[in-house]
This record gives structure tokens, C-alpha cells and sequence, in this order.
């Protein structure tokens, strides 16, 4: 059925022409949320270039200015100095891309290996099944941040210790997922069809059952995205993430802890960024998931 | 229709038998057998249809599987062109897999819904063959012309196509490797009524053309006595009549076929054949009656059908399971 | 004449979509007497489904609309009525059993609680009698030791016997209107026939107007006494059974009873139909079925004919009906 917007007959039924117009707006692009990753992403990428001062700069003079529209702002520094008097937009810009890399790399990770599990728990059912669901299961119950807290604790904290900890513990979602979709799958006739045709495990696996999962991989990888950035911050926040003098957005928070009531803007903006970051991820994902889902489109 | 001829069948099941285990608990326990396929004997002459009637667990399903090879037999044994599959070698069950292919009930999910029509009719020759990429796309086309469809139909994805459309599809495909045995299961059953007889008249003519034999199960009797040339009418697990199709669809000698086509209600009411209703529900496979496996609902049951079951035997030129025709 | 049970006149109902207005129910005029069957066959999209929950006010909101029409039950008019009058009415005055017995009950309560439900909402009977009352029921629709059966859960029901107890609940008020929307469709032959004949026991039983949905002719013609054949939206031939299978009138009846394989008939080539079904958002003007017609005149593309009778008792929407 061809995707054209509705005209309905001159039927004079007012409750009629409100559902079409209701259908017709659920069709529309998610402007906000795809507005603010689009940002998010094209900050984090051109930081060197939009950033108006060096992060790391310190300046004692200036410590704790306000931002620009508060009184003892100045244009100098459109969002604030932090306690050591480097600018805050800077640090907040250099901050995204810690963030980004954090969230994409992991997610990227945790998808591969966890639908490379799901598909072949679900591909070969039986033994195998019962084995790999029995470690997703007992991977999904181990706490992220106390990983990442023990990593921290013996190897000393990092980027890579961030990634490694929740990608070790994040691909388990994934697997579980993936494995409930090819279960539906495989009771379809057309991978009988494909054994009947000859197909062994590798073709089934990659021709057939793995594209008809994209939808839901896309789905559910945006919406842990937001989940990661949210956690790669409270690992900062706790001092197990990235160390300084990196920028990170949990660090940053942590370090305007003390002066929530005199220089909110220290912590506050920072969070607030997560919280723009994180919602529009989120609300990306429900729209690509209204959107996919294998109900709503034409089988 | 003449009987089939008396040179060696093509496919030739003898004593064909499947039992599953019902497994429950956490560690797997046995519970149960459920003897899906007893015994069950049947032959196929090339070019021809054999027609498998039945109700819910008679194990039709269950042959049509172990015909196509996706269920391994418990025992009995399976020929093909004389030679017995089960002692194949790999090119033997290549050339085996070759020969035998499928088409499903739902046409909606017969076809992977992410794959061009062109694609999805290929599939069997890009595993099987060493032809290159101009004679696949050649013989797709040859393909969708067997079935009507349009050159063009290969470049579009299956849900730009109605049900009977997507049929013709999933017979193409059935075709693209020749095979000499098509397993037909219910290929009308989800379609409008008005599709069918479409679907039917091409299988017809495909099998005029090519020289193909089917395996042919349906619910629908009518369409079964109207495509086969024989018919095997099965009940848990078992065939209980086997024979030339007019026979037993218009002269049923087993008291379970006569009240299976006095069920299957005809147009013209003045056509119904006199049989009694059945009483009772349809027995469940895991524990099956003993002695004859219908006698609980039989209506001409008598004392030794309780106990012993009864061994197939020729009357009226046709092969009956029955104590009354001994 | 007595008044008929239900009475149906140029009922319309139109649903928006995205692709369009559909006209899942064009115009459809019928009415069934006590103790009478009508058989309502069509295929996928021919609006029988839509035309009987139509009658009960049931269609898919907030899409669909009855936009005009008249439904009268005993000369009653329902489509004026409120939505909780309609509530009364459903169930105790029209009852409807509907295909899929896997999904009509309730998994997770008892048949006896399902049963009892109707049963106490209609009648207000409590404790022993309500009890009773049920396994009454039960008996009615011949399921074996029916007292033991009311504490059964529906899995552990055949799919036949499941249909025995929705028809059970169906029968509870008893109502003045039965739809049976293709209940036999999901079950075996032999329980299918068993199921027939217990339907038309009920319908004796209680006197009731039933309307059969199929697209099976041979249950139409074993239990139905007049059929409608439907076909994107609209009535195009009505008549008694044997008559209109004897001696149809419409192309669209005749070519569906040649195309349909018969026991005993020559194995000749069946007589397909051409084309697809409609596509009810892009009805043509006109007929509905002149894309595939086998008799199709240039006025059939233009406008769509009435209904006109050819025999006694038998109608057919087609212009080479039209009086000369």
C-alpha cells in the first residue's frame, strides 16, 4: 500500500477527520530529538573548532563567574568559569566527546557480540540455548558500576576500563532480545524453506535471520545509548570513569558537588546537558521503534 | 483416472515411523511418546499425486517432514528412485535434496519478508549450482513465466504482492532446481476462495508440463480428490485406507474415511453420502487406543477391534486397515 | 407477517485509514425471522464480518462509523441507542461466537467462572443455583460430566470443546439473535460436523434467528435456510439456499460455485475466476466486480445496480437481472 496522506471523503463526521489527523502527525519526523543528537553528534566531532578557549586553562582570577545572563557574567565566558576559572562551555563542548565516544563504541561492542550470541542461542536451540542463556542471564544480574569500581580500584581508571566494564555487562540485553526475535523467526516457513533449498547454519544465520533482526538491533541500540551515557557519567561522577583532566560530564558534576548552592551552574549545566542528551536518544529510540515495528509495517 | 503404473515408484515409504519424546522438568525427564508416524507405507509414481487426508495428529505434518528430510525417521526407511535415503552419502542427500522440494501453507510467511522476489526465487539455485549470475537471472525469468507472474515481479519485495501472488512465488522457487517431488502442504488453505481454483489449475498444468509429482495434503477433500490420482487417508499416525482417488473418496470402504467424506459437506445437499456423526473428541497422539486405534469411535466397532489391531489388506483394489473387510 | 428477529436497512459503515475510505459495508439490506439461518458468505474484505458487528455496535474504533442505515431487533432501532443501552443488549438480546476458540476464553479463570458470568449478569442468580444453572448450560451443549468440567481451565480443553463452551455462554440469556462468525473454521471435520448439528439443536431449541458467516458453501448448504452473498461491501445475490445454488443468478455466485472442486465431479479443469480481490480504499465506480466479470457491459463500470428480484424469494444485484 502506497504511503499517501489522507484525504477522506467530505463525510461531515468531526470525530472521523480527528483520528486522520492524528495519524497523520504520528508520520512526522522526530524534529526535537533528532535536532538535539544531531548537535550532540556535530559538537562532539568539531570540538577543537567550536570550542572558544582551552579546557584545561585555569585561571584563579576568575573562578566561579556566573554565565553570561546572570549578574558578574561576561561575554568572555558564555557559560561560567568552574572553580579553577576554565571556561565551562569549552569543558561542557570537550565533555560531549567523551560522552559520544563512550556511548557509541560501547553500544557498538555490546551489540556485536550480544546478537551474535542471541542469534546463535536462538539458531540452535536445545543445549547450546540452555548454556549461552544461562551465562547472559548470569552476566545481566553482575552490577556495572561495581565492575567498574573494581577496574578502577586494581588497574587504575581510563577510557578503556569504562567501555570494557559496561560492554562486558551491556551486550547480555542484547543477546536476550536478539534470541527472543529468532525464536519467533525460526517457526516461520521461510527458513524451512531455506533448509529445504540447502541453506546451512552460516547462510540462515546471515542471510536470513540477522537482517529481519536490524529492526529491532537499531531500536534497542539507541535507546541503551542514552542508558551508557548516563552510566559512563556516574562512573566519572565516582571517580572510577575518566580521569582528569580530561573534561567528562560526570566529573564535572562531581566537582561542583560543594558549591551546588553558590555556583549552581557548576554542576547544573553539565547535568544538564546529560538530561537534554539522554532524553533525546530516548525519545529517538521510541519514534524509531513506532516506526519499525515489523506490526505496524506492511508484512 | 488409470492406477499408477507398476514400474518402481519414485518416493516409497516402507513402515516409515517417528516418535517424539515429550520432555518436561528442569533436567529434561521423559514423560511421554508420542508415536507421530506408525508404520506408515505409501508410494508415489513418478509424474503423479499422492493426496494425504487426515484430521489434527494424524501425523501428515509429521510424513511431510520426513519426506522432506527435516525430521530424521525413529525406523522404517525411505527410497527414492529405488535407493534408500538414509544410507546416502553427502552428494547422494545433495542430489536428494535436490529432488524433493516444498511449498507451505502461509504465503505471508513463506517468504523471507527482506529479500527481492528475484532473490528469494534464486536462493535454491545460488546454494545448489555453479551457474553464474546471467544464467540465474535467465531462469528466474523462465521461472516467474511458468507461473505467470511478470519479469518484473523479481525486483520487488514479497508484501507489494496479494496471497495467491506470493503462492505462485513460493512455487517458482519450489521449481528453480527441477525437482522430480513437490510437498504441497495446504498451498490453497489461506487463500480467497476465489484464488484457489487459480492456484490449483497451474499446479495442474505444471504438473502436465514438467512431469512433477506431488505430495499433496489438504483439510479440504474436495480439492484433494480433485488434484490426486491416489489418496492415503491417515489417523493417529496411522494409514487406515490407501488407494485410486475416485475410490476412495466416492466409495470409502474404512468406517473412519466414510464419516471423514460424509463430513466434508457438499454443495448440493442431495450429494451427501449417508454416514453417521462421529462421537467423541479425536484422540490424543500420546496415548493412543489399543487395538485398532479408532475403534473407541467407530460405529461398526466389535469386540477384537478393541485388541487387535488390524493389518492392511487389498479389497476392491485398494489397501483397507480394517477387521470388517478381512 | 410476523416481525422479523432482525431487520436490516441500507446499512453503511465506513472506516478512514491511511489509505483512504473504506467501505468495508455498502449498503446492505437483510432481515432474519425466528428460527431462521441466514448464511452471510464472502471472502476476505467482502464486509460480513463488519456488517454483523455493525449490528451489535462493536466496529473497530475510532476509525469506523455507522454513517447511515437502520438496524431494528424486534422492531426495536439500535442505532440510535447509547452505548450503554447497547451494553444491555449485547449478549442478552444478540450473541455472537466468533472463530478462534484458543482466544474467546479466558485463560486464566475456570470454564465454570466463565460460564457462571453470563449466567449470574443476566438472570442474578447466586451460589447453588447459579452453580447449577451452569453446568446446565454445559449439558446443553453435550459436554460430557459437565458438574466436573466447571472446574476445567481451557487448556486443558480440545479446541472443539472450547467452542462448546463459548457457545454455551452464547446461549446463557438465551438471546433473540445468534451470530456465528466462522466458528468451525479452526476445527477438525469430524468435530465440525458434530458441531453443525449442535447449533441447529440450540436454534430449536430456543427459537433463535442465527446469522452464519462462512466462506464454506457446503455448511451453508447443510444448515443455513437463505443466504447473502457479499462482495466489497454490498449484497449481490440473496435467496434460499437451494435455489440460489441450483440456479444462480449473479456471475460472481456462479463463478464461485464453478470454481470450488467437487466430490464425484469429473477431474476437469476448474473454472478459476480472474484477477484479485478488491482493493476496498480504490473501489471502481460502478460494480464492484466488473474488473472480473466474465459478463461485464460498459454500464456495469458506470454505475453500480440495485438489487432486483429474479425468482421468488431471491435477489441479484447485477444489470442482466435488470427488467428488460
Amino acid at each position: 500500500m502506497p504511503a499517501e496522506p489522507v484525504t477522506p471523503d467530505a463525510l461531515p463526521l468531526p470525530d472521523v477527520q480527528v483520528s486522520a489527523a492524528r495519524e497523520a502527525r504520528g508520520r512526522r519526523l522526530p524534529y526535537f530529538s533528532l535536532g538535539i543528537v544531531t548537535l550532540f553528534v556535530l559538537v562532539a566531532i568539531l570540538a577543537p573548532l567550536l570550542s572558544p578557549a582551552d579546557p584545561a586553562d585555569q585561571s584563579l582570577r576568575n573562578r566561579f563567574k556566573p554565565p553570561v545572563w546572570m549578574e558578574g557574567g561576561t561575554a568572555k565566558h558564555l557559560l561560567g568559569t568552574d572553580r579553577l576559572g576554565r571556561d565551562m562551555l569549552s569543558r561542557i563542548i570537550w565533555g560531549s566527546r567523551v560522552s559520544l565516544a563512550a556511548g557509541v563504541i560501547t553500544v557498538l561492542i555490546a551489540t556485536a557480540f550480544g546478537a551474535a550470541m542471541g542469534l546463535v542461542a536462538g539458531y540452535y536451540g536445545g543445549r547450546v540455548d540452555v548454556v549461552l542463556m544461562r551465562v547472559t542471564d548470569a552476566t545481566m544480574s553482575f552490577p556495572v558500576i561495581l565492575l567498574a569500581l573494581i577496574l578502577a580500584v586494581t588497574v587504575g581508571p581510563s577510557f578503556t576500563n569504562v567501555v570494557v566494564a559496561i560492554a562486558v555487562i551491556l551486550w547480555a540485553r542484547f543477546a536476550r532480545v536478539i534470541r527472543g526475535q529468532v525464536l519467533t523467526l525460526m517457526g516461520l516457513d521461510f527458513i524451512a524453506q531455506a533448509r529445504i533449498a540447502g541453506a546451512g547454519a552460516w547462510r540462515i544465520i546471515t542471510r536470513h535471520l540477522f537482517p529481519n533482526t536490524l529492526n529491532t538491533l537499531v531500536v534497542l541500540l539507541t535507546l541503551q545509548i542514552g542508558y551508557v551515557i548516563i552510566v559512563e557519567a556516574s562512573l566519572s561522577f565516582l571517580g572510577a570513569g575518566i580521569p582528569p583532566p580530561t573534561p567528562a560530564w560526570g566529573s564535572m558534576i562531581a566537582e561542583g558537588r560543594e558549591f551546588v548552592t553558590s555556583a549552581w551552574w557548576v554542576s547544573g549545566l553539565p547535568g544538564l546537558a546529560i538530561l537534554l542528551v539522554v532524553l533525546a536518544f530516548n525519545l529517538l529510540g521510541d519514534w524509531l521503534r513506532d516506526t519499525l515495528d515489523p506490526k505496524l509495517r506492511q508484512l | 483416472m488409470s492406477a499408477p503404473a507398476a514400474t518402481a515408484p519414485l518416493l516409497e515409504a516402507a513402515d516409515l515411523t517417528k516418535h517424539f519424546t515429550v520432555r518436561r522438568g528442569a533436567l529434561g525427564w521423559s514423560t511421554g511418546i508420542v508415536r507421530a508416524v506408525d508404520s506408515v507405507s505409501f508410494r508415489i509414481a513418478a509424474g503423479t499425486t499422492l493426496g494425504l487426508v487426515g484430521e489434527s495428529g494424524c501425523g501428515k505434518t509429521t510424513t511431510s517432514k520426513l519426506v522432506l528430510g527435516l525430521e530424521q525417521p525413529t525406523a522404517g526407511a525411505i527410497r527414492f528412485e529405488g535407493v534408500e535415503v538414509g544410507g546416502l552419502d553427502r552428494s547422494g542427500r545433495r542430489h536428494y535434496r535436490k529432488s524433493v522440494q516444498a511449498v507451505f501453507q502461509d504465503p505471508y510467511a513463506s517468504l523471507d519478508p527482506r529479500m527481492r522476489v528475484g532473490s528469494i526465487i534464486a536462493e535454491p539455485l545460488v546454494i545448489n549450482e555453479r551457474a553464474g549470475a546471467d544464467a540465474r537471472r535467465h531462469r528466474v525469468l523462465e521461472l516467474l513465466d511458468l507461473v505467470s507472474l511478470p519479469g518484473r515481479a523479481g525486483e520487488l519485495f514479497p508484501h507489494e504482492f496479494s496471497g495467491g501472488q506470493r503462492q505462485r512465488i513460493a512455487i517458482a522457487r519450489a521449481l528453480a532446481l527441477s525437482p522430480r517431488l513437490v510437498v504441497l502442504d495446504e498451498p490453497v488453505s489461506a487463500l480467497d476462495v476465489s484464488i484457489r481454483a487459480q492456484i490449483l489449475n497451474l499446479l495442474r498444468d505444471l504438473q502436465r508440463r514438467l512431469g512433477v509429482a506431488y505430495l499433496f495434503i489438504a483439510h479440504d477433500l474436495a480439492a484433494v480428490a480433485h488434484m490426486s490420482h491416489t489418496i492415503a487417508v491417515m489417523y493417529l499416525g496411522q494409514i487406515v485406507e490407501w488407494g485410486d482417488a475416485d475410490a476412495v473418496a466416492l466409495r470409502p470402504t474404512h468406517p473412519y474415511t466414510q464419516a471423514l467424506f460424509a463430513a466434508a459437506l457438499p454443495i448440493d445437499v442431495d450429494d451427501a453420502p449417508e454416514a453417521p456423526t462421529l462421537t467423541g473428541e479425536v484422540p490424543s497422539p500420546l496415548a493412543p487406543p489399543g487395538g485398532c486405534r479408532f475403534h473407541p469411535r467407530c460405529p461398526h466397532a466389535m469386540p477384537r477391534c478393541a485388541t487387535e489391531p488390524p493389518a492392511p489388506r487389498e479389497a476392491d483394489g485398494r489397501l483397507v486397515a480394517c477387521h470388517l473387510y478381512e | 407477517m410476523a416481525v422479523p428477529v432482525i431487520d436490516v436497512q441500507d446499512l453503511r459503515t465506513y472506516l478512514v485509514t491511511r489509505w483512504g475510505t473504506v467501505k468495508a459495508v455498502d449498503g446492505v439490506s437483510f432481515s432474519v425471522a425466528e428460527g431462521e439461518t441466514l448464511g452471510l458468505v464472502g471472502e476476505s474484505g467482502s464486509g460480513k464480518s463488519m456488517t454483523c458487528l455493525s449490528l451489535i455496535r462493536l466496529t473497530p474504533r475510532p476509525a469506523s462509523r455507522i454513517v447511515s442505515g437502520r438496524i431494528r431487533l424486534d422492531g426495536d432501532e439500535l442505532t440510535s441507542k447509547s452505548e450503554a443501552e447497547m451494553q444491555k443488549i449485547r449478549g442478552r438480546k444478540i450473541a455472537m461466537i466468533l472463530q478462534d476458540p484458543m482466544s474467546s476464553l479466558n485463560p486464566v479463570y475456570s470454564v465454570g467462572m466463565q460460564v457462571r458470568e453470563p449466567v449470574s449478569l443476566y438472570h442474578g442468580l447466586r451460589g447453588k443455583s447459579l452453580t447449577a444453572r451452569a453446568a446446565a448450560l454445559l449439558a446443553a451443549v453435550r459436554i460430557p460430566a459437565p458438574e466436573t468440567r466447571l472446574r476445567a481451565f481451557p487448556f486443558q480443553m480440545s479446541g472443539g470443546m472450547r467452542q462448546r463452551v463459548v457457545g454455551a455462554m452464547a446461549i446463557a440469556a438465551p438471546p433473540r439473535l445468534l451470530i456465528a462468525d466462522e466458528p468451525t473454521t479452526s476445527l477438525d471435520l469430524t468435530i465440525q460436523a458434530q458441531y453443525l448439528g449442535l447449533l441447529e439443536e440450540l436454534q430449536h431449541q430456543h427459537r433463535l434467528a442465527m446469522i452464519f458467516i462462512t466462506h464454506n458453501l457446503g455448511i451453508v448448504s447443510k444448515i443455513c435456510d437463505r443466504v447473502a452473498v457479499m462482495y466489497a461491501g454490498r449484497i449481490v445475490e440473496m435467496g434460499p439456499v437451494r435455489q440460489i445454488f441450483k440456479t444462480p443468478a449473479h456471475p460472481y455466485t456462479r463463478a464461485l460455485l464453478d470454481s470450488i472442486p467437487r466430490l464425484g465431479a469429473r477431474r476437469e479443469r476448474l473454472t478459476a475466476i480472474d484477477g484479485q480481490p478488491p482493493d476496498l480504499a480504490r473501489l471502481p465506480g460502478g460494480c464492484a466486480f466488473a474488473p472480473r466479470c466474465p459478463k461485464v457491459m460498459d454500464r456495469c463500470r458506470v454505475e453500480a445496480p440495485p438489487a432486483f428480484p429474479v425468482a421468488p424469494g431471491q435477489t441479484s444485484a447485477c444489470w442482466l437481472d435488470a427488467p428488460a
